[in-house]
């Protein structure tokens, strides 16, 4: 079996820009938030980004990456809204396609079974048509339903955070939500993985139940040990969200300088410079 | 006369949202909504299955010794949009940034959505929830802002819309009530256009008609009930010690 280790920075040489980038993960709960630093570091551009939003959006959107952005919202969960998503659509800075959050699911599912798309109630009568000019309904062959079909949202690339991984690419998630990181891996051409943990296959299941192990190898290409990489979102059981470093990130929004001063106490170092300036502000609040 | 708050009027007309529904999953979004359905829960409808709003069915305790969750069930959110919406069994109290006379609803942004003068949340699931079960709505703060004569995105379909799209989409469409810091309203209508049910003690209609843009039927207002004693003792010493539900009301 292939030894899929790779670093960051490997997975981040794997991306090229324009691509159609998928982000698991849910709102500000457990997002690769390391690989997204990565892809901060890098100077990829014009994605089109494909997520469950939370700060993935925001901060990728406050550096200029985003070209379109697929979704059915973008929240911090525990403060509504992203200040950084928000100024970037009320400046026109992106293209959107926004859906209902099943229409959503609907998409990644039909692209992970490989279908052109799936009839879905949700949409009917909204603004979601409207928006989404392509967006065509389907007649039922049995009723005289007219329902949405939800087009296939494929991905070139899914990037996930998962609690525990073996070197292979089997995944675990710990906490209570899988969210939909196993259709994120499957509606994509490529699924890297990065991971609180790295350990021998026979520790996943040690103590833990089977059903924890969301992801099998075949759907992953690489595997990231990454540490806190889901950091400041949170990663039950590993830890939760860190919300002053969160509030924080959403108060440097509203200053004119706020995301320089931002971007380079935490962002322009790599993730160990990260890492160490979330210690000393953890330090500076004790 | 009682000497509820209108934070604790708001809470009961919540809880009488859910009065009926029985074996359903009662997802409360926001403060008050929340109260409500637990306070529906440990008095009138026993039965309702309660989301935290993230990946649990919980139980609340009738005590206050602390461990207030019990978990009776797992709900995450894949299983929520995958089944338990399209199926139907469940009953959601969405907050609205405008709201029209049809019971249109906005969550998503104010202005042209190509380039939005406030971006908002996203449309979220209300396209979903308003064509695939009972819908109601929570609104602390009624005003001429939020009751529009149009809204700028159709996040939760309104009656008109649902209509218009077919008959996919009005099948299961059941946009129940609103609620808010002045009164409940329907859309008993026979145009399904908004209407009083109910004012809270102390609101005069002229308290509503110069806080919404739109005009609403009252031809058969009634007053909001009061909390019974009990009622308040659950409020005040079991849901809501601290008072939180004052920050969301005032008065």
């Amino acid at each position: 079996m292939a030894d899929k280790r790779m670093t960051l920075e490997q997975v981040v040489g794997e991306l090229e820009d324009g691509m159609t980038i998928g982000i698991g993960g849910w709102g500000s709960r457990r997002k690769p938030m390391a690989l997204v630093r990565a892809i901060l570091r890098s100077d990829l551009k014009d994605l089109t980004i494909v997520s469950y939003g939370g700060p993935d959006v925001g901060l990728l959107a406050a550096a200029g990456r985003i070209r379109t952005l697929v979704f059915g919202f973008v929240t911090l969960d525990s403060l509504p809204l992203d200040p950084y998503f928000c100024r970037a659509r009320q400046d026109g800075q992106l293209t959107v396609a926004e859906y209902d959050e099943g229409m959503f699911a609907a998409g990644l599912s039909a692209a992970a079974k490989r279908l052109p798309f799936l009839p879905i109630r949700a949409g009917l009568g909204s603004s979601v048509v409207t928006t989404n000019p392509d967006l065509k309904t389907v007649r039922s062959p049995y009723t005289d339903e007219e329902l949405i079909a939800m087009p296939a949202l494929r991905l070139d690339v899914a990037l996930v955070h998962m609690n525990r991984a073996d070197m292979h690419g089997n995944a675990q998630y710990l906490g209570p939500d899988p969210y939909f990181d196993d259709d994120f891996a499957l509606a994509a051409d490529r699924c890297f993985v990065s991971a609180e943990k790295v350990i021998p296959t026979d520790e996943l299941t040690r103590g833990k139940p089977v059903q924890t192990l969301l992801l099998n190898r075949s759907a992953v290409t690489g595997v990231v040990e990454a540490p806190n990489g889901a950091h400041f979102t949170s990663c039950y059981p590993d830890y939760g969200r860190h919300e002053k470093f969160q509030r924080l990130y959403a108060e440097s929004a509203k200053t004119a300088d706020g995301w320089r001063n931002f971007y380079d106490r935490f962002l322009a170092g790599d993730e160990a410079s990260y890492q160490a300036e979330v210690v000393k502000l953890r330090e500076e609040a004790a | 006369m009682s000497d509820a708050t209108r934070a604790e009027v708001a809470i009961v007309a919540c809880a009488e949202l859910f009065r009926g529904d029985g074996e359903i999953v009662a997802s409360p979004m926001g403060l008050i909504p929340q109260f409500g359905a637990k306070l529906a829960r440990q008095t009138f409808e026993p039965d309702l299955l309660l989301s935290d709003g993230e990946a649990f069915l919980l139980t609340p305790q009738s005590d206050t010794a602390g461990n207030d969750k019990i978990i009776e069930g797992w709900q995450p959110f894949k299983k929520m949009l995958d089944v338990i919406v399209p199926h139907g069994t469940r009953h959601v109290v969405m907050g609205a940034s405008q709201i029209d006379r049809f019971g249109n609803q906005n969550i998503s942004a104010i202005g042209d959505h190509s380039r939005p003068t406030r971006q908002l949340l996203g449309v979220r699931g209300a396209p979903g929830n308003t064509v695939n079960h009972r819908t109601s709505y929570w609104v602390p703060r009624h005003s001429t802002r939020v009751f529009v004569d149009t809204v700028d995105v159709v996040s939760g379909v309104g009656y008109d819309n649902a209509q218009k799209a077919g008959p996919a989409a009005s099948k299961f469409h059941d946009v129940h009530r609103v609620v808010t810091n002045l009164g409940v309203f329907d859309f008993a209508s026979p145009d399904h256009s908004m209407r009083i049910v109910s004012l809270h003690p102390g609101v005069t209609l002229q308290d509503v008609t110069e806080n919404t843009a739109f005009a609403v039927d009252d031809s058969d207002v009634t007053e909001t009930r009061t909390p019974t004693i009990e009622e308040l003792h659950l409020i005040r010493d079991v849901l809501d010690p601290k008072c939180l539900r004052d920050r969301e009301v005032r008065l």
